[in-house]
């Protein structure tokens, strides 16, 4: 079984019915024994930092997570549910898990790319993703594959070694981290199609190990 | 660096697939489903539904469509069409769409785009927008006109004004209609997506009038547009999604090639 965590972080059954498409067996829960009771574990969402953080707290399952990760079991931080794994976010100032060391940034007010062309806040659309190191989860991905991104914000890892995917939009940002059981993508995977399908259908496969996977 | 999004637009009326040209005399031409999966593996970026029937008794059945849409493909689409409440916003959400557009709605009651951006985030919020070429005057210094039921009804309302509104109250994306180009498939309107996209700091959609892929690379380059609508052009087989794609990258157009 696979929780996927409800902390008021808006839709979330855009997940669900991608990992039901997958044959999966998951359910939406914000309860702890369900959560701790699952055999893997998807943080999603949209939101904000702060109400997302003060849900996560009020409803106890930032130990949870911090449970899951330390008993090595498969978590997936997607787009929102990546930023608030970090130890802060500039979003609302917020004091977050503390699942990576690192913090979460917004894309300058004054964002251009490289010919001077000014570049819209969020970052919305698809846009591709380069492999650092090979991740069982980001396996058998093509080159040329894209994916959905919808964000203001971006991690930013304290380590290189974290880093397992990195996206450019006027500045190469971390799309893809990785640490033990945990790995988190910036993109939904749920709604960039074929490859995004493929990426959670690896995060199904995958014993929570890092190492193996070809690049 | 960001692909230029190809967007299908599926008109729907009582559930099923219409396509209007100049919003008249629309004919069925299909099952939305069976289209929205069809253009999902053909490599569209992205879909939109309009539910042009929007009457209260049909909304049930729009929604379940949406739902079955969703279950069947996994990107982005949104769903406009009578939206008049965040209500009416949180059952097409819920149902599965990724985004809601409003439009006439907006021009009546721009609050509902706050309510909307609050409720559930800018990024969900699409503001749709009919405009027609008008006299510049006074009241209409951009000679863009919004105008709502398909250019029936002038609303007074000066487009790039609205537009930069829209923004301030949170619109995470703007759709833009010219009523004067849709349909013709003789291209986009190229002053109009110019003036808009460069005086907003949100993505625009370029609407009505695409006939052939150059259309599509004019509005993108020139017109400084993010995404391109399609209708006619891909619904009755003229081109193919791919088609338009290649022929974009041909012309250095950044786009999505595999999915």
């Amino acid at each position: 079984m696979i929780a996927i965590i409800d902390y008021d972080a808006g839709n979330l059954t855009s997940v669900e019915r991608a990992l039901r498409s997958l044959g999966a067996e998951c359910a939406i829960s914000r309860d702890a024994g369900f959560i701790s009771a699952a055999e893997r574990v998807i943080l999603p969402g949209v939101g904000r930092a702060g109400t997302g953080m003060a849900s996560l707290r009020r409803l106890g399952l930032d130990k949870v997570l911090a449970d899951t990760v330390a008993a090595g079991k498969p978590l997936l931080g997607i787009c929102f549910g990546t930023q608030i794994i970090f130890d802060y976010s500039e979003e609302d100032f917020t004091d977050c898990l503390g699942l990576m060391p690192g913090k979460v940034v917004r894309f300058p007010l004054e964002h251009r790319d490289a010919d001077g062309q000014p570049l819209k806040v969020p970052h919305m659309g698809w846009n591709g993703m380069q492999l650092k190191r090979p991740h069982p989860v980001l396996s058998g991905l093509p080159a040329e594959a894209e994916f959905y991104f919808v964000h203001s914000y971006y991690p930013l890892p304290a380590q290189e070694s974290f880093v397992v995917g990195a996206t450019d939009y006027g500045l190469p940002f971390a799309s893809a981290v990785a640490r033990g059981s945990l790995v988190a993508v910036q993109f939904h995977p749920e709604k960039s199609g074929r490859p995004g399908l493929r990426l959670l259908q690896n995060f199904l496969d995958w014993d929570g190990k890092e190492g193996g996977g070809a690049l | 660096m960001l692909s230029k999004r190809i967007i299908p637009c599926l008109d729907v009326r009582d559930g099923q697939l219409t396509k209007g040209i100049k919003f008249k005399g629309n004919v069925d031409i299909g099952d939305p489903v069976t289209m929205a999966e069809f253009y999902y593996q053909e490599g569209a970026d992205e879909l939109v539904f309009y539910d042009i029937t929007a009457s209260h008794e049909a909304r049930n059945i729009m929604l379940e469509v949406v739902r079955r849409v969703a279950e069947r493909i996994f990107i982005p689409f949104s769903v406009g069409g009578g939206l008049r409440s965040v209500e009416d916003m949180r059952a097409v959400l819920l149902a599965g769409a990724e985004k809601v557009s409003v439009n006439s709605a907006a021009v009546n009651n721009p609050q509902i785009i706050a309510e909307g951006a609050r409720a559930f985030g800018s990024q969900c919020v699409v503001l749709g927008m009919d405009v027609l070429k008008v006299p510049v005057s006074q009241k209409i210094p951009s000679g863009y006109e919004m105008v709502i039921h398909g250019g029936r009804k002038h609303m007074g309302l000066d487009a790039l004004w609205w537009a930069q509104e829209a923004e301030r109250l949170g619109a995470g994306e703007i759709c833009l209609n010219s009523i004067d180009a849709d349909g013709t498939q003789e291209g986009y309107e190229m002053t109009l997506t110019e003036l808009i996209s460069s005086h907003v700091s949100i993505p625009v959609i370029a609407s009505g009038g695409a006939g052939t892929p150059e259309h599509l690379a004019a509005v993108l380059t020139k017109g400084k547009a993010d995404a391109a609508l399609i209708a006619s052009m891909t619904h009755y087989g003229h081109y193919s999604v791919t088609q338009i794609k290649d022929y974009l990258a041909g012309r250095g157009i950044k786009v999505r090639r595999y999915w």
